[in-house]
């Protein structure tokens, strides 16, 4: 239901646009009016929910330690995966989210006949993962040349490693193509599980297939429809510079792909792609394993009913007299 | 009790998931899959809400009137107070990468035994009752309604969780499931819907200081039981003392150990082993419980019953805390105690009188855990082991849950079972250390009427002890939690048959060799010693 759903709803959107610019003529609206909306509304979401996130406390200092403790010095401890240091954390999390070393750990588990249960290399989803959020950076970032003039030359020396490969006179953007291809297997592979597409909700599909049609426009426009790039900077500068304006010459198929941008903003914040600000967060991973040798304080630490010594003593004072243990009241 | 199907009949598991979604799939209780509910006295005793008779099997639980507003109020003020809650209800992008790591979903195929969808069932309360987006669109955001089917549904499933925490050790962004079961535990025990396997321990524990309620004579009484033991196999008299002022270390084993078969033996090493470095220690029968089963309740319970250790060692004026062999027993020493219940300002930081060395790691806390403590005598040189005397035993270790994903202790233990052992065979490398698989019985869930759930959650585990009973002849499983001693023999019997299960300390006890002991003829089991081929000591 959810698959066939979140696709319904990425064609209508895709419609929308198409329509809106197409027949109603609605440029100012899709190029300037639906972008600014969206990106305060991510601005506004992100800052909500981390906000949210940072008001409730973290009471109990809970690691998942994946590897020794830091006990007795002649026993080599796991510094990264059981950090006991602030500069263990660090390097934990950046391995985490640098490299979803986690999910690197993924092995299939199966029950054989026997019975059995057998364990296989399953890294394909750690992979794909990887390429489809490296790729999608680096598509961000490339990005960025249309926002600003001069361009920064950070942003000139990624397009140009990323667009190594000629074919023809043309660059080829790698990222692009890898990010296609990349969500492409993600999509199939939650459709194709039986398991992953049982728990699939439409928001896990939309999301992929909102990234598939972007990436998908996205090259359409560079290698096939051959975009107005002059065109689309200028509008790009005017909204970065609040100073908009929406010039001739931008084909439909550009709007398409600006208002599934603008979509996919304001979706951000109330969706599951949260987690790009979640994992910093999260207690299991971003906090040492040193709770025996510093004290972690909890804000609402609060006095309970407990059974005190006395109370005990008083009911078992006599048979604890027969057999001679000691008693604080003779 | 249930009826426990033949091994062969058990392994008949369907992963595929069935064609209906799982919120159109109503709860089903099956035979022994689910515990006996708690009685209304158990429930008086501590104070917790609603006590009641009741049982799963009925219609009617007998909820509070107000039940739905006392989930939300209680799951409003949860998200308040616990950001790791916050986070995981936001952020899962249902990857399904943990979906085979839980031993209950390889043993079930039940697939709200998926951690995700285990999560799932309290997020999809959530998202209705505090998202927009649930609000909104019902459903097709994967939000629903809460109901009384959607409360049996939580009992049958957060009680089918052993909080063991192998889900989030996947994830990649360590969404950890076992959180989320507490914290479900506690509003469904805000309902008074807990299961009399936890809440009568919880009562026993509060009132008298341990698990099955043994009053302090008789807890005397068992252990010098013990001490004749030790005596029979070695001649030695070991004097271990009770609630004694001025003691330098408070001894808190888990009280399984004072009991149970094979526990007793673990317990007989830890005191063969004080005597014979003369350690100035006691034994309390206020605090004779290392183990917490508050903590399968919620945390307040968790804090209430763990504040008998510090009160006491404070009462007795001893300089630190020694504890034993327990899994969630160290789960809460490790990750709560200190901030729950300390500062243990009135405690020194633990230092061994025997060697000398500073227990850096517990400075704080001011609780060393007994592997450590022996793993560093052993290095210092300060037992004579034969490790010869343990030639019987060809052994695996399990590492359990928490002290492996809550603490990180892997090497303490296999540095004594090398040093006491001379045959000792690894599992698996994706079923121990980090990714050991839990014994199935965990979490409180190690009952006799669910003993079908406990067959199957273990079946991961025994099927990596068979690979090494099979490849390397092992016949012992040995591990470092009570829980584990009391639920793993029932668990090999079933599907391993002919492999027992120890703790480490039993296997100290019988390799350490004391001081004017006597020519031992047996093991601390009353087991025939191997003669060795130097006919050395038999
Ligand atoms: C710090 C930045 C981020 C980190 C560390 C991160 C990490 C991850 C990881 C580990 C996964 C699970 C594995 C996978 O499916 O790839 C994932 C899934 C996903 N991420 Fe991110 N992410 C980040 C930012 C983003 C952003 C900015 C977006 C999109 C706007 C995004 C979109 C997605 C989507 C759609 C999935 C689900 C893939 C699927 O359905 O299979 N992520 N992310
Ligand atoms: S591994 Fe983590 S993010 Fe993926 S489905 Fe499981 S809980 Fe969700
Ligand atoms: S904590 Fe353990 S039992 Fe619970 S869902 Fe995770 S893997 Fe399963």
């Amino acid at each position: 239901m959810g698959m066939g759903l979140s696709a319904l709803l990425v064609i209508a959107l895709v419609l929308l646009a198409f329509l809106g610019v197409q027949v109603a003529g609605l440029q100012f609206l899709f190029g300037v009016v639906i972008p600014y909306a969206a990106f305060f509304i991510f601005l506004a979401g992100v800052v909500y929910r981390i906000v949210k996130w940072a008001q409730s406390p973290v009471p109990f200092r809970i690691p998942t330690t994946c590897g020794q403790q830091k006990s007795l010095p002649w026993i080599k401890s796991n510094k990264i995966d059981n950090p006991a240091s602030t500069a263990g954390v660090i390097a934990r999390m950046a391995l985490e989210v640098l490299f979803f070393r986690s999910l690197f750990r993924n092995v299939r588990a199966e029950l054989k006949d026997g019975p059995k249960i057998v364990y296989t290399w399953e890294k394909w989803l750690w992979l794909a993962g990887l390429l489809f959020h490296w790729s999608m950076l680096l598509v961000i970032i490339r990005h960025l040349r249309f926002f600003a003039d001069p361009i920064p030359s950070f942003v000139k020396v990624i397009s140009s490693v990323d667009g190594f490969f000629e074919i023809g006179l043309q660059h080829i953007y790698v990222s692009g193509i890898i990010l296609l291809l990349a969500v492409t297997y993600l999509f199939i592979r939650r459709v194709a599980i039986p398991q992953v597409r049982y728990i699939s909700l439409l928001s896990d599909y939309f999301p992929l297939l909102v990234i598939f049609t972007l990436a998908l426009t996205g090259i359409l426009m560079r290698y096939f429809m051959r975009e107005n790039v002059v065109a689309v900077k200028q509008l790009a500068l005017g909204l970065a510079t609040f100073n908009p304006t929406v010039p001739e010459g931008i084909s439909v198929l550009f709007y398409i792909h600006l208002f599934l941008v603008s979509v996919l903003f304001a979706y951000f914040p109330f969706s599951k792609l949260v987690h790009m600000g979640g994992i910093f967060l999260s207690p299991t991973r971003n906090l040492p394993n040193d709770s025996r040798a510093r004290r972690h304080i909890n804000p609402w630490n609060y006095p309970v009913e407990v059974h005190s010594y006395e109370e005990y003593e008083d009911e078992f004072r006599q048979v604890m007299k027969a057999v001679g243990i000691p008693v604080e009241k003779e | 009790m249930a009826k426990v199907p033949k091994p062969e009949q058990l392994v008949n598991i369907d992963h595929k998931p069935p064609a209906k979604p799982w919120m159109d799939m109503p709860v089903k209780f099956e035979e022994g899959m689910w515990c006996y509910a708690a009685k209304p006295e158990s429930l008086e005793a501590v104070g917790l809400p609603n006590p009641r008779k009741w049982s799963p099997e009925e219609e009617d639980w007998k909820l509070p009137e107000n039940w739905k507003e006392v989930i939300f109020e209680g799951l409003r003020e949860r998200l308040e107070k616990y950001r790791s809650l916050r986070i995981f209800m936001d952020i899962c992008v249902r990857c399904g990468a943990c979906a085979d790591k839980c031993h209950f979903f390889l043993g079930t195929g039940d697939p709200k035994n998926m951690p995700v969808l285990r999560a799932e069932l309290l997020r999809s309360i959530y998202r209705k009752e505090f998202t927009v987006a649930g609000k909104l669109l019902g459903k097709m955001a994967g939000a629903r309604e809460l109901t009384e089917d959607v409360v049996k549904e939580w009992f049958y499933y957060f009680f089918q969780c052993t909080q063991c925490r192998r889900c989030s050790v996947f994830c990649p962004y360590g969404i950890d499931t076992a959180e989320i079961t507490i914290i479900a535990r506690e509003l469904l025990n805000l309902l008074g819907c807990n299961i009399e396997w936890i809440a009568s321990p919880v009562a026993n524990c509060y009132k008298k200081g341990n698990h099955l309620g043994i009053q302090p004579h008789a807890l005397k009484d068992m252990v010098e039981m013990l001490a004749d033991d030790i005596e029979d196999v070695t001649g030695i008299r070991v004097e271990p003392t009770f609630n004694r002022k001025g003691a330098e270390i408070l001894f808190i084993p888990p009280s399984g150990d004072v009991f149970a078969d094979p526990g007793i033996y673990t317990f007989m090493g830890y005191l063969m082993l004080f005597h014979e470095i003369g350690l100035d220690y006691t034994l309390s029968t206020y605090a004779s419980e290392g183990g917490n089963f508050g903590s399968f309740t919620s945390h307040e319970m968790m804090k209430r019953l763990n504040a008998k250790m510090y009160a006491e060692a404070e009462r007795l004026g001893v300089k630190w805390i020694l504890g034993g062999e327990c899994g969630h027993m160290w789960r809460v020493v490790h990750q709560y105690m200190n901030t729950m219940n300390g500062p243990a300002d009135f405690l020194e930081e633990p230092v061994s009188p025997i060697t000398g060395t500073k227990f850096e790691n517990a400075k704080s806390t001011k609780m060393v855990h007994i592997v450590e403590f022996t793993a560093d005598l052993i290095r210092n040189n300060k037992l004579k082991l034969d490790p010869s005397r343990n030639d019987h035993f060809r052994i695996t270790f399990h590492d359990s849950c928490n002290p492996a994903r809550a603490m990180g202790l892997f090497e303490e233990p296999r540095y004594i079972i090398k040093n006491t052992c001379n045959y000792f065979y690894e599992m698996p490398e994706e079923t121990i250390r980090e990714k050991t698989f839990c014994c199935g019985s965990g979490a409180g869930l190690n009952a006799e009427e669910n003993m079908v759930m406990r067959m199957k959650g273990g079946l991961p585990r025994a099927n990596a002890v068979k690979y090494v009973h099979e490849k390397y002849d092992v016949n012992t499983l040995t591990c470092i939690c009570a829980v584990d001693r009391a639920a793993l023999p029932t668990l090999m019997n079933y599907w391993v048959p002919g492999v027992s299960v120890s703790g480490v300390h039993e296997l100290v006890g019988n390799a350490l060799i004391m001081k004017g002991e006597k020519q031992r003829t047996t093991n601390l089991r009353g087991e025939p010693l191997l003669r060795t081929e130097d006919g050395g000591d038999v």
